[in-house]
């Protein structure tokens, strides 16, 4: 029976606590420690002793204070009333918990993350005499105006419906009575550190739209593919990871907040409810759920918030939705991980980060997919990105490294672009993507045929400058040739005016796929024919003189709806003022 | 408070900062502690660690002189806590809070853990006022707002003081609110201390100032407790009395290198240059007690201040320092050669909330665009500079010419202020004339509407009227004709 095992402390170091007499107690099982209750974690069991790892501040506790274990594994509330929450690393509710304890936070408190108090309105999709089984789509709600909330059976159940209970209804209230008796609520738990069952995977084909163009054009990802963010202080993962939430094409986001800032979240919370979702027009703040564990908040709950994250993410998408998962940062969990295995006196691996580094770290991001659910009906997908925060800006430190084996795409930030304010910093010679030849039918089909051409013929151009800035540095520009020349020309205008993307400009911040496209045909228009007058003889310094480059570079800002025209007159004005300067 | 002190003879060693006492089972982890020694004396600790055998005592004084055996620990039953008052202000404490003044003690209005707890971030108000430090360099290109945790990165010989100096005596709330400044010094030398002192008493802040001191020969465990007891008297001041609190921290670097201590002569597993893996976690706990709260009047704003070991912007403190911050303003040893004042090297200096206290109810509506385009014009004539020196001034095309002149000039006009003090008008103003050297439609990253607005009237003013060959060929050399030389004034 839960409950029933009492141990007592008999060692407190930081976050972990060892207890004795805990007899019977699972690895991973909740317990709860001291007179205040603290929620902690079973994370090594040796002899009669049992290691644990509690989630909130461990300071005044006093060996002799009970253990008592719960029989469960930590596991998060998964219902009506997710989106628009901001829960900490354990789910508990930060709205309910300032409104128990006020403007800082206490440990010792529990709040149930799901509103006992709202009720829903619940329709059912199932008949009394039907056959359920787990996964299944008992009924719906509207949990917003955007967004249909699916019932589901919890995986393993199963059994005949002798009742249905339509109407308004707590989380708590029966709505399914089963033939054995058994009754479901909209509430059901999970588990955090174990996956979701779904019915099979699916090739990932289709790409995840980050409204980016550097990304979405160059480094695109798969819906249900994975992306890696890493970058030095100051190189703006973080303005990344928020604005693939505002604006990548997701059904739900889920955005976790993990050991980072906590004025950064309360930007997130100021702009989201006010933000639209383009693709919806409801407040952006509808699609989301925030995960938040700040970096002075309790470690151990820090190492669970991103499992609490991705479970979330698996819950909407086994109701058949898009769900883009963001992990700000992915290193500040690295690191709960190694406080935690030095605590335990483990033997440590590369930089003090435990052996098993990669192995969890792999098993994270395969939990990201595109799958068909148990309920057969339609497909889910969770794409993850997460933000790395390598010591010193290096590369080569273990977390980038275990996460670059096991990541579908590397979208590597660097400080030399960030000093420069060329956002997003993403450098196009370190970056790649896996996914791009998967996705590359469906650019081509779906937005244009030259797609592939053009984005080659970008690539192109931006190594030849890679090139030539090296001899550049050696003998300087003076001294280049006009044919190189145009082509640093055309170059500047490619990074500063395309893959340079203005995340505070209403127009800017965001790119659709044939804006991006017009974009890039009209800037290598350019490049081709400005190249072609110089080899006709036209002089360089008429061409950079024409006045070309001021509105090429700010076709950023031009709304996408009149990219087409827009683009297609400034390709006529290349045109004519190319015919003008010279070169017969 | 628990009045039942228990008595433990059981020390049986000592390490470092670190005593062992055996068979305590009611000892509390953070509950402070006495040690007697066998002369009368007393010294404070704090546990840090408990086990069936052992516990483990973190002595906050100096060491030297205790002798196990002979040593007797009382356990108090509290946390490490700080008597906090609006009496404080004026005062000067040493780095565990007691008074150094000559005067008694404060009569509390309450008594707060040091350690402080999160803010919920469901009631955190979005930092949005601007604080004009009169520091082109900051509130042109790396504003500053009530609520930011913003360091500042310097070197040995550097004037970090002087700006930090500068910082508080200019960044006075101009609508009459209340406000407060906090300032820790945390293992600095006397003489770093005393110019501080100096500066606040010259500024006519003194009154308003509560000083904790940690110097470089007080206790190195000590520095563990002063920061902590700064951000709980800012957080009293800020929160229950409304204040504007500006914290000074100085210098992190210390702190830093006393948590190495502890954690290593726990014979912890080092993290990179042997400093501990939690020391990110350490240092949010700090860093983090800064902002906003929705509904209460007052702010705590950070201005941390560390040295970076051989200018190393990735060395861990300065790197982990960055991750948490809300920015950083790193200062440049190559301007400070050139005798410019602040020696503020704007390409790696960044603030993450410049956005929210800028533009037009807030500075100006140019204010961001303005600052872009200097970056973007600033980033090319360095890197022509780079060129420079390979290739010599003769390769340089003209454009390149106008961006290397751009870059000193603007070294030394717009960031080279001296200590004169400039409104955020003025800072655009000066910023509107160096892009006047360029055409208006270079200037890409400001919109027509703007330009046509504020840039002065009249043709490209001068490019070449700065002589940049000596500061492109040898970097150290002086820039001629600037507007402000080095007006750090000396450390007495």
């Amino acid at each position: 029976m839960p409950g029933s095992s009492a141990g007592s402390i008999v060692r407190v170091s930081g976050p972990t606590v060892v207890a004795e007499g805990l007899e019977g107690v699972a690895l991973n099982e909740v317990v709860r420690v001291g007179r205040d209750g603290l929620l902690g974690e079973v994370i090594r069991i040796r002899g009669g002793q049992a290691t644990l790892q509690v989630y909130e501040e461990t300071a005044g506790l006093v060996l002799g204070e009970p253990v008592d274990a719960t029989g469960e594994p930590l596991a998060v509330e998964l219902g009506p009333g997710l989106l628009g929450q901001v829960v900490d690393g354990i789910e508990r509710p930060l709205d309910a918990l300032a409104a128990r304890t006020g403007d800082f936070i206490v440990r010792g408190v529990m709040h149930p993350a799901l509103d006992r108090q709202r009720r829903w309105h619940f329709v059912p999709r199932v008949d009394p005499g039907d056959q359920l089984q787990g996964g299944a789509v008992a009924g719906v709600v509207q949990e917003t105006a955007s967004l249909v909330h699916r019932i589901l059976v919890p995986p393993g159940l199963s059994g005949r419906v002798r009742a249905v209970t339509p109407g308004d209804a707590t989380v708590t209230d029966p709505i399914l009575v089963l033939e054995d008796g058994r009754t479901l609520s909209m509430l059901q738990r999970w588990p955090v550190r174990q996956r979701r069952p779904f019915l099979r995977r699916l090739t990932p084909e289709r790409p995840f739209l980050t409204g980016q163009r550097v990304l979405d054009v160059f480094f695109p990802i798969a819906a249900g593919g994975t992306a890696i963010v890493p970058g030095g202080f100051g190189t703006g993962k973080t303005v990344l990871e928020q604005t693939l939430a505002k604006f990548a094409a997701a059904d739900v986001i889920v955005y976790v907040g993990c050991g980072e800032r906590g004025n950064e979240m309360t930007d997130v919370l100021a702009e989201f409810p006010r933000l639209k979702d383009p693709r919806t027009g409801s407040p952006l703040m509808e699609r989301t759920v925030l995960v938040v564990n700040t970096s002075n908040m309790p470690v151990a709950a820090r190492e669970a918030s991103i499992y609490t994250g991705i479970t979330l993410a698996e819950y909407f998408r086994d109701m058949s939705y898009q769900v883009a998962l963001m992990v700000d940062s992915t290193s500040r969990w690295a690191e709960a991980l190694r406080e935690i295995s030095a605590r335990l006196s483990e033997m440590p691996g590369e930089e003090g980060y435990p052996t098993y580094l990669a192995t969890r770290l792999g098993q994270f991001y395969e939990r990201a997919g595109r799958v068909v659910p148990l309920s057969g009906d339609g497909e889910g997908a969770v794409t993850v990105t997460g933000a790395v925060s390598p010591p010193g800006g290096d590369f080569s430190e273990p977390v980038t490294q275990a996460s670059l084996r096991v990541a579908g795409a590397l979208w590597a930030l660097t400080t030399d672009l960030a000093h420069r304010r060329h956002f997003p910093a993403i450098d196009w010679t370190q970056s790649f993507t896996l996914y791009a030849d998967r996705l590359a039918a469906w650019f081509e089909h779906e937005v244009g045929e030259e797609w592939a051409s053009l984005r080659q013929e970008a690539m192109r151009l931006l190594e030849r400058e890679r090139e030539l800035q090296e001899i550049v540095q050696l003998v300087g520009l003076e001294a280049m040739q006009d044919q190189e020349r145009i082509v640093l020309e055309a170059a500047r205008l490619l990074r500063e005016g395309f893959l340079r993307q203005n995340a505070f400009h209403d127009v800017d911040a965001a790119c659709l796929p044939a804006k991006s496209l017009a974009m890039l045909r009209t800037i290598l228009h350019f490049a081709r024919r400005a190249a072609a007058s110089i080899e006709r003889g036209a002089p360089l310094r008429a061409i950079l003189a024409a006045g070309l480059d001021e509105p090429l570079l700010r076709l950023g800002e031009v709304p996408g709806e009149r990219m087409e025209a827009a683009g297609a007159a400034l390709v006529a004005e290349i045109d004519d003022t190319l015919a003008r300067v010279g070169g017969r | 408070m628990d009045l039942v002190t228990r008595l433990a003879r059981s020390a049986t060693a000592i390490a470092g900062p670190l005593l062992f006492v055996e068979g305590v089972r009611s000892a509390r982890l953070g509950e402070m502690v006495w040690i007697r020694l066998d002369a009368g004396e007393s010294r404070r600790g704090q546990v840090i660690e408990l086990s069936e055998t052992h516990a483990v005592i973190q002595v906050l004084e100096e060491t030297r002189g205790i002798r196990p055996a002979r040593a007797e620990v009382a356990f108090t039953g509290r946390m490490a806590t700080l008597p906090v008052a609006r009496q404080m202000l004026g005062r000067t404490f040493n780095g565990t809070g007691e008074p150094l003044d000559g005067l008694p003690p404060v009569v509390p209005e309450a008594v707060l853990p040091i350690a402080g707890s999160a803010i919920n971030i469901v009631r955190r108000e979005r930092p949005s006022e601007f604080i004009e430090t009169g520091v082109s360099a900051i509130d042109g290109l790396n504003t500053l707002v009530r609520g930011q945790k913003l360091p500042i990165f310097s070197g040995a010989g550097l004037p970090a003081h002087a700006l930090a100096a500068q910082i508080v005596r200019e960044a006075r709330v101009r609508t009459g609110e209340p406000f407060a400044v906090v300032f820790a010094a945390i293992g600095i030398p006397f003489r770093e201390a005393d110019y501080y002192l100096h500066a606040f008493e010259g500024s006519g802040a003194q009154e308003r100032t509560v000083v904790f001191l940690n110097l470089a020969d007080d206790p190195t465990i000590e520095r563990l407790m002063t920061p902590r007891c700064a951000l709980t008297t800012a957080e009293f001041l800020a929160f229950t009395h409304g204040m504007h609190v500006l914290v000074v921290l100085t210098d992190m670097t210390n702190y830093c290198e006393a948590l190495r201590e502890v954690a290593l002569a726990r014979e912890e597993i080092p993290g990179r240059r042997g400093y501990p893996g939690y020391m990110y976690t350490d240092l949010a706990s700090l860093y983090e007690r800064a902002g906003k709260i929705r509904g209460r009047a007052g702010s705590v704003t950070q201005l941390p201040i560390l040295s970076m070991p051989d200018d190393d912007i990735t060395h861990p403190i300065p790197d982990l320092t960055g991750y948490i911050t809300e920015g950083q303003i790193v200062l440049s040893r190559a301007l400070e050669q050139k005798r410019l004042f602040p020696p503020i090297d704007v390409l790696p200096s960044l603030s993450r909330l410049m956005n929210l206290g800028i533009g037009g109810e807030r500075t100006r509506e140019d204010h961001r665009a303005v600052a872009d385009q200097l970056y973007a014009f600033y980033a090319r004539g360095r890197d022509v500079r780079r060129m420079a020196a390979i290739v010599g001034e003769a390769g340089l095309g003209d454009d390149e010419r106008a961006l290397l002149a751009f870059a000193d000039r603007f070294e030394a006009e717009f960031v080279g202020q001296g200590d004169a003090r400039r409104s955020i008008e003025e800072t655009l103003e000066v910023g509107w004339r160096l892009l006047g050297a360029f055409p208006p439609e270079a200037l890409t990253r400001i919109g027509r509407a703007l330009i046509e607005r504020y840039r002065p009237q009249g043709e490209t003013d001068g490019a070449g009227a700065v002589d940049a060959d000596g500061a492109a060929r040898h970097p150290g050399a002086p820039a001629g004709g600037a507007a402000g030389g080095r007006a750090a004034p000396e450390q007495a």
